[in-house]
């Protein structure tokens, strides 16, 4: 995988000048797939076994499935953590960003942890403290931009992660269970940031076993199960009438062997 | 010598007077040490970084050899480096040995292991934490690793703190390498050895008093800095 090799952001769209009735570029049927065939080995265990998943572009996706389905795992080989033994990733890694279940903050202030993602992130010196401005605003954090970010609360540590996340305007953002372990109100706030994220350049990839965040939030439902794509559908069509036996076992909360 | 009394006054007359001779020895220990005490972070921090986040064949036998050289007694300190530098050593043309150079080079040997394994340790724990975070912002390794030592800078400076405490403390590598020679290679601890010998009491005491003070410094520093290493904006 390179990092080169990247996704169109929307396949299909005609170049400008051109007529509607002469496609001189040859549209997608379908978006390449982002992952494709993927297997992931471990111990004998095929934790991810032929996975293939096309993102669209743009809206927010969300992946579904119970646990040990490879929904995290699945983030983690988008976002170039880790390499799978067979099938194609196709990588836009440079401008991926991983929002973890569990904030991984540095034992820095708040200010100086999107400093420090800026600084990974190659932005020049200048333009830091601007960025830094507009992601503390962003987050609503500018009250605490000098408290250090370990002593914050569970939901101003996950916006401040998922701001952080921002710093390197990601084309793509995958968003782990933000939400697992968050009271109703941060919730709504990561979600709404979320939201406002897929509304400009950015797509969402957000793993989520709660239907009702999905149906909230999502544009489509890719549902998985050991490790393979079993079923993927608009929102509201998947929450509503799932096809497959799994997911229709899945969303009445009954035991997936 | 008017005995006991008379020892602890004249130890404070001295103290008070900031004695020339008392304050000479006081000087000449700080400056050792410290320069012992940076030679081994310069060399002991980055080893012990490379030993936690690299992975290369023979690192834990490396860690494990530098985890028991934390014992190391100074007087086999002392008697290494008095080998290599002695008249017939293979350092021996550089003339090194009974100066100070040599007292740093001998306390920087009991200093180092201490300073690479704490570091090891505070690195290790942190890269476990950190990795997947610093590989998903695509850093480089050695932003990574100035990632990683930045956040640990608590437990670095408790370190070097340590490493320091065990070089002012200790008296067989300098008085080995140094030869306790009067103006010259004579710190705290040789010279209170010498003067006790000698049944003179005052400056010992006065000596002691000093590197007790220090100490109690040091260890309230250390003790400080775990607090608010482990403290909720850190732990």
């Amino acid at each position: 995988m390179t990092e080169g090799d990247r996704i169109l952001p929307f396949p299909g769209r005609r170049a400008p000048g051109e007529t509607s009735d002469a496609p001189a570029i040859p549209t997608l049927p379908e978006p390449a797939p982002t992952l494709e065939g993927v297997v992931l080995l471990r111990g004998g265990r095929r934790l991810l076994d032929g996975l293939t998943l096309r993102l669209p572009g743009h809206g927010i996706t969300a992946l579904m499935g119970p646990n040990g389905a490879g929904k995290s795992l699945s983030l983690r080989v988008m976002a170039g953590l880790v390499r799978p033994d067979l099938g194609q990733v196709r990588s836009i890694a440079i401008a991926t960003s991983l929002v973890f279940q569990r904030p991984v903050l540095l034992r820095r202030s708040v200010r100086a942890n999107l400093d420090h993602a800026l600084r990974a992130a190659r932005v020049p010196r200048r333009e830091r403290p601007g960025r830094v401005a507009e992601l503390l605003g962003l987050g609503a954090l500018e009250g605490l931009a000098d408290q250090p970010a370990r002593a914050l609360s569970g939901g101003e540590a996950q916006r401040l992660a998922l701001v952080r996340a921002l710093a390197v305007r990601p084309r793509l953002l995958l968003l782990d269970e933000p939400t697992a372990s968050l009271d109703p109100r941060s919730t709504a706030a990561i979600e709404r940031l979320a939201a406002r994220v897929a509304e400009e350049a950015t797509e969402v990839v957000l793993v989520t076993h709660d239907p009702g965040q999905a149906a909230r939030m999502a544009d489509r439902i890719i549902f998985m199960h050991r490790g393979r794509d079993v079923e993927t559908a608009p929102a509201a069509a998947f929450l509503d009438r799932p096809e497959t036996p799994a997911a229709r076992a899945y969303l009445d909360g009954r035991l997936l062997i | 010598m008017d005995g006991f009394s008379g020892a602890v006054s004249a130890a404070f007359g001295l103290l008070a007077a900031l004695d020339p001779e008392l304050t000479g020895i006081v000087g000449l220990s700080l400056a050792v040490s410290l320069g012992a005490t940076v030679t081994a972070c310069a060399l002991g921090m980055p080893l012990g970084a490379l030993l936690a986040v690299a992975r290369f064949p023979g690192r834990g036998l490396l860690a494990a050899m530098i985890s028991a050289l934390m014992g190391l007694p100074p007087v086999v300190a002392g008697l290494a480096v008095y080998l290599m530098l002695s008249a017939s050593g293979p350092l021996g043309p550089l003339g090194l040995l009974y100066t100070p150079t040599a007292m740093v080079i001998a306390q920087t040997l009991l200093v180092l292991p201490i300073v690479a394994a704490l570091t090891r340790e505070t690195v290790a724990a942190l890269h476990d934490e950190y990795d997947e975070l610093l590989r998903s912002m695509n850093a480089g390794r050695m932003f990574a690793l100035g990632t990683l030592l930045v956040d640990a800078r608590f437990a670095l400076t408790t370190a070097a703190l340590a490493g320091f405490g065990r070089a002012l403390a200790e008296v067989g590598a300098v008085m080995i390498v140094g030869g306790n020679i009067a103006h010259a290679t004579r710190v705290m601890t040789t010279a209170i050895a010498l003067e006790t010998s000698k049944g003179e009491l005052a400056l010992a005491l006065a000596l002691g008093a000093v590197l007790v003070a220090l100490s109690a410094l040091i260890h309230g520093a250390v003790a400080l800095l775990r607090n608010r290493a482990e403290g909720p904006a850190h732990a």
